[in-house]
């Protein structure tokens, strides 16, 4: 027995209000779906049902494009930019006021820590508003090009890992810049999106100018098919994004899509080596690995490779895994079962193809979806473990002697979202950052985001920006090219 | 000396010309089609012209490992000299001014003052282009200013490798209009020239191998569009493919390409117009920024600034 | 628990030094070099992961543990030049029955005094109440001092009966890169020592930067002290989380090199229970729990000990009490 148990210290639910069940948000009001089904939204961490959420039929994905181009064509058109300014303000703040109410349910729906969803997700999700709220009445300094005009329509699908954050990424920039939104949330976290819509209502949002339709793929497929959406943007797995490339190809419309990473965090032998082991720690094991930019491959020089490994170790057997809403919880629960069986999958793999398996043996909870902090060494660019999005808290390890080598092993993958450098020098950092085929490269850090900053990938990890004035590009058009 | 000889044989003052073999730019060289088929080019009227070399996938592949192979070092070199490289494009094209003229002429059947106008078009294109190169990054650039401690900046990378499918029509003002963008920030380029008028390609690669580009940057092949494009847009290793010349390109669907880009999530520049529509754009018209960002990357840095 | 002994003159500190490093001759190169390969440290990364640790939320049953822990790791400070004999007195009766409302309250580990008042601290404390005697000595805070005289002061409060002494190196030798003179002079106050543990205070305000910290850190753990503590609380600002997460790391790793264990000791700026229990946690998660316990991790502190002892009221009574419910004998500004 430890000498310094920490006793639970869970957050309160009361904050929350659940509703048995849920409709769909359009036109400003909750409404039945036609002819549409339901399904459950439940707590990862206990299995429990949290609300019974409808599935969008095609005609419900419909009648939500219909208002959002209503809301388009009539008030939201017309609105200037200040006054759009001030809609995204008045939700910046009701987010801040509500952030309580957010991080517990974003905790309940998706299992993360309450410590991430209370000083990550809600505060970004809030910030993002505040930034571009901004933006809209200042449009004409951003660069974007003569002529610049919103798209229309926007169709929005996001995924489970950052419900509330991946939903303001989408919608802050979309509405600023004018445009109207259907956005489908991820069908296992689903519940933040409609709370979130009572913050739309608070804040007197014009009717449709955003929608927000709960469902599977099927919905998102509608939206997606829709001859009435002009622009699509997806946060996502490559293959969905892949699906969607080729759904709007021939047509006129337009797509971001950010997709999946398998990002090298890259040791050099001279890191600040306790900042370094967290920055793993951290690329790793945030979010239960469930980040896209993840620094899913550790690619250590050999002259350290047993001192970080030991470190990494000794630092994970600190790791709490456990109840997301208990404030000392440092991992929580894998988001679904499915996840959970892709995670085994490839960890099963990583065993099979001769990497060598640790995890740092922590008990788990009865019910729900676990897995523990594991790490894998020994590994090759070949296995699959090095290849592969595993989207959980496992860390594939591998060495590299010279800082040619590292950014060749990290830029062998089909991805190129993020990257991480870790040294004390600074004009190797510069030229590896150069050399680095990644969206974002954190040197020194990981995982850090920020509305100002444009985040987005190279290669098969998608294409287009979110944050900054490159993420307003996105949500504009001047025309054709020339 | 034979009788056929004698009948071709003009006045005996008049000298025979020495005519061009028309072949394709790979990696630097003029190599003939790996297939060893040329296909006939006649002038706007159907006169022959020349017999161009019918390039295949297989020369298609050849090119993108030429681009590739070029990639690294074009990107890593400095805007300062890429735009003078591109500078030198345009010196080079106005030394061999008269031949353009004459091919656009033959090619597009417009007046000679036409035809001068627009090789004029396409050298001033280059140099506006090439003043481009090193003011990119500062205005597509810049530093972000991040609610924590650290340094945030973000600058625009080349993509990698581009396809392009030259305009049909516009045979050399169109094609610089596709190419500079694309090398300008420092990616590599595999263009499909116009498949009925591709002369003046060949004579501009002729440009480029006597100018400063490295072998690689610019592989031009001539062909059947219908034929290679495909095999670019599907390519695995093409980062981005730009279709404006599948625009009015006989047998080809634009969004059949498309499709197949998505395969590996290439960036797509499409035609402008829908479908069977799509038409090509006026390339006299002033250019903007939008086919140098077509093929650029945002690349964000982070560091954490303390003592 | 187990004590292990540090190396106890200033030759055997030398020759360990020397083995350690790998050289001949205990040159001021040599300790820069080996200074200067320690890892360094990101500023940033490292305040961030002491804030993370900082929100560690500890309640019921572990704070009651941190509580009575903190409360047993407290060297109840005294160190004002208006310091009188009643003064040490009044502390030592705090130290001797921290509450009276509740005689199951653990004791401090220490009083910290100046070394004239060691006699009449040892005196008011007793042979049997198990709260140490610290003295701070060479020329504390400065420093500025000859070397004989930072000796003798260091041998007066040993003669006079301290069980600790809490000695300060010369910053300045330190920042200027003199690495050998902070050496040597550790090492001979640490054989003038005798039998009393020596506490290394590096005075970190001074030092400004965590590379400086760890370096400082390393030098005074070669050199033979068996603790190190961070400011003399005189300088702000003096003790923070990052800076003695920093010390952690040193000595966590010092173990790892040698087998030894080194002490910690923050001094200075540490008032509430709130802010101890972050301590606890950074312990218990960067060095580990075997530093849980007063042998090696030490507050420096005076208003700190009435805090914790107003939450532990708290506990006790299910109400929040109040500044009148705790005795105060010896209002410090430390």
């Amino acid at each position: 027995m430890a000498k310094f148990e920490y006793a639970p210290a869970p957050e309160s639910r009361a904050v929350v209000d659940l509703k048995p069940s849920y409709g769909l948000f359009i036109n400003g009001e909750f409404t039945d779906s036609e002819g549409g089904s339901a399904f459950k939204s439940i707590s990862p961490a206990t299995e429990e049902v949290l609300a019974e959420v409808t599935e969008a039929s095609p005609a419900d994905v419909d009648r939500a494009v219909a208002a959002a181009r209503r809301a388009f064509n009539g008030p939201w058109g017309r609105m200037s930019g200040a006054d759009r300014g001030k809609y995204l303000f008045r939700i910046a703040r009701i987010l801040q006021e509500r952030a309580r109410e957010f991080a517990v349910l974003e905790s309940l729906d998706n299992g993360k820590p309450i410590r991430e969803s209370r000083d990550v997700d809600v505060p970004l999700a809030a910030a993002h508003f505040f930034y571009h709220a901004g933006w809209a009445d200042k449009l004409e300094y951003a660069g974007l090009g003569a002529g610049a005009r919103p798209h229309g329509v926007v169709g929005q699908v996001i995924p489970w890992n950052f419900p509330l954050l991946m939903l303001a990424w989408k919608i802050a920039p979309a509405l600023a810049t004018g445009n109207t939104v259907v956005i489908k949330p991820a069908e296992t976290t689903p519940l933040s999106a409609l709370l979130f819509a009572e913050v739309l209502q608070q804040a007197d949002l014009p009717p449709g100018v955003v929608n927000i339709v709960t469902g599977a793929g099927t919905t998102g497929q509608a939206i997606v098919d829709h001859p009435d959406i002009d622009k699509l943007a997806f946060t996502g797995s490559t293959g969905v994004g892949k699906m969607i490339a080729r759904s709007i190809a021939g047509t006129r419309k337009k797509a971001t899509l950010e997709l999946g990473g398998k990002a090298a965090n890259i040791i050099f032998d001279d890191a600040p080596i306790d900042q370094a082991v967290e920055g793993i720690v951290n690329g790793i094991f945030f979010n239960q690995g469930h980040v896209c930019c993840a620094g899913s491959r550790l690619l250590v020089q050999e002259s350290i490779a047993d001192e970080v490994e030991k470190r990494l170790k000794r630092r994970l057997a600190t790791l709490r895994v456990g109840d997301p809403l208990d404030k000392n919880t440092d991992v929580g629960a894998i988001n679904s079962k499915a996840q959970l069986s892709r995670i085994t999958e490839l960890t099963d793999a990583g065993e099979a193809e001769g990497a060598e398996r640790w995890d740092n043996g922590c008990p788990l909870p009865d019910k729900g979806f676990w897995f523990r902090p594991t790490v894998f060494t020994g590994v090759s660019q070949t296995h699959r473990i090095a290849q592969e999005e595993i989207f959980g808290p496992v860390l594939s390890v591998l060495t590299f002697r010279t800082p040619h080598e590292a950014v060749a092993k990290a830029n062998n993958t089909p991805y190129g979202l993020s990257a991480g450098i870790w040294t004390e020098k600074g004009s190797r950092i510069l030229w590896m950052a150069d050399q680095l085929r990644a969206g974002v490269v954190w040197a020194n850090t990981f995982n850090k985001f920020d509305p100002t900053s444009p985040f987005g990938g190279y290669k098969e990890s998608g294409y287009g920006r979110e944050g900054g004035k490159h993420g307003l590009a996105a949500y504009v058009t001047t025309g054709d090219t020339k | 000396m034979s009788p056929t000889a004698q009948r071709t044989s003009q006045r005996a003052d008049e000298r025979l010309d020495v005519r061009k073999t028309y072949k394709l730019y790979i990696g630097g060289k003029f190599p003939r089609s790996e297939s060893g088929r040329s296909y006939e080019v006649t002038d706007s009227r159907g006169k022959f012209l020349a017999n161009a070399a019918q390039g295949s996938r297989k020369d298609a592949r050849d090119a993108v490992v030429a681009a590739r192979g070029a990639f690294a070092g074009w990107a890593g070199a400095t805007a300062y000299n890429r735009g003078q490289v591109l500078y030198r494009i345009a010196e080079v094209m106005e030394g061999r001014r008269a031949q353009f003229v004459a091919e656009v002429r033959a090619s597009e059947g417009v007046t000679e003052r036409r035809a001068e106008a627009l090789v004029s078009a396409a050298i001033d294109r280059w140099v506006w282009y090439a003043g481009w190169s090193d003011k990119i990054a500062q205005v597509l650039g810049g530093l972000n200013p991040v609610a924590g401690p650290y340094f945030d900046i973000s600058a625009p990378e080349p993509t990698g490798v581009v396809g392009i499918l030259a305009p049909q029509r516009s045979s050399l003002l169109g094609l610089v209009s596709v190419i500079a963008p694309a090398i300008v920030s420092g990616n590599t380029t595999v263009v499909l020239t116009s498949e009925l008028r591709p002369l003046p390609a060949i004579t501009f690669s002729e440009a480029l191998a006597t100018s400063d580009v490295p072998g690689g940057v610019v592989n031009l092949i001539t062909g059947r569009t219908a034929e290679v494009a495909p095999w670019i847009a599907s390519h695995r290793d093409v980062n981005a493919i730009d279709l404006a010349g599948a625009a009015e390109a006989e047998g080809v669907v634009w969004g059949d390409l498309e499709l197949a880009a998505a395969d590996n999530l290439k960036r797509v520049v499409r035609p402008a117009g829908v479908g069977a529509d799509a038409v090509e754009p006026d390339w006299t018209a002033d250019p903007d920024l939008s086919r140098i960002q077509a093929f650029l990357e945002t690349k964000t840095v982070w560091h954490p600034k303390g003592r | 628990m187990s004590t292990t002994v540090a190396a106890d003159s200033a030759v055997d500190a030398t020759a360990r030094a020397r083995d350690l490093l790998g050289v001949t001759r205990l040159t001021n190169t040599a300790l820069t070099s080996w200074l200067h390969g320690l890892p360094g440290v990101d500023q940033v990364g490292a305040e961030a992961r002491a804030a993370a640790l900082g929100t560690r939320s500890i309640k019921t049953t572990s704070k009651q543990w941190g509580i009575d822990t903190a409360i047993s790791m407290i060297d109840l400070t005294t160190l004002e030049g208006a310091d009188t004999p009643g003064k040490v007195r009044g502390l030592c009766a705090k130290a001797l029955t921290p509450d009276v409302t509740d005689l199951s309250t653990p004791r401090p580990a220490a009083v910290c005094v100046y070394g004239d008042m060691v006699e009449i601290a040892k005196d008011a404390l007793g042979a049997d109440s198990r709260v140490n005697v610290a003295a701070v000595a060479t020329a504390f805070p400065s420093g500025r001092a000859s070397m004989p005289v930072k000796l003798a002061d260091t041998r007066f409060a040993v003669e006079a009966g301290a069980d600790e002494i809490d000695m300060v190196i010369d910053r300045g030798a330190f920042l200027a890169g003199d690495y050998l003179t902070v050496f040597r002079e550790i090492a001979a106050v640490k054989e003038a020592c005798g039998d009393a543990r020596l506490k290394v205070i590096m005075e970190t305000g001074e030092l400004v930067t965590y590379d400086n910290v760890r370096r400082a850190s390393w030098l005074s753990m070669l050199a033979g002290g068996d603790f190190i503590k961070t400011s003399t609380g005189k300088v702000s600002p003096a003790a923070t989380l990052p800076v003695t997460m920093i010390m952690l790391e040193a000595v966590r790793d010092w173990l790892d090199l040698t087998g030894e264990m080194v002490g910690v000791k923050p001094a200075g700026g540490i008032r509430t229970s709130k802010d101890a229990l972050k301590y606890l946690v950074t312990v218990n998660e960067v060095a580990g729990e075997e530093w849980l316990d007063n042998h090696w991790f030490r507050f420096g502190a005076s208003s700190l000990l009435n805090d914790l002892l107003l939450q532990r009221q708290r506990i006790a009574t299910g109400a929040y009490s109040g500044a009148d419910y705790v005795t105060d004998d010896s209002p410090s500004l430390y």
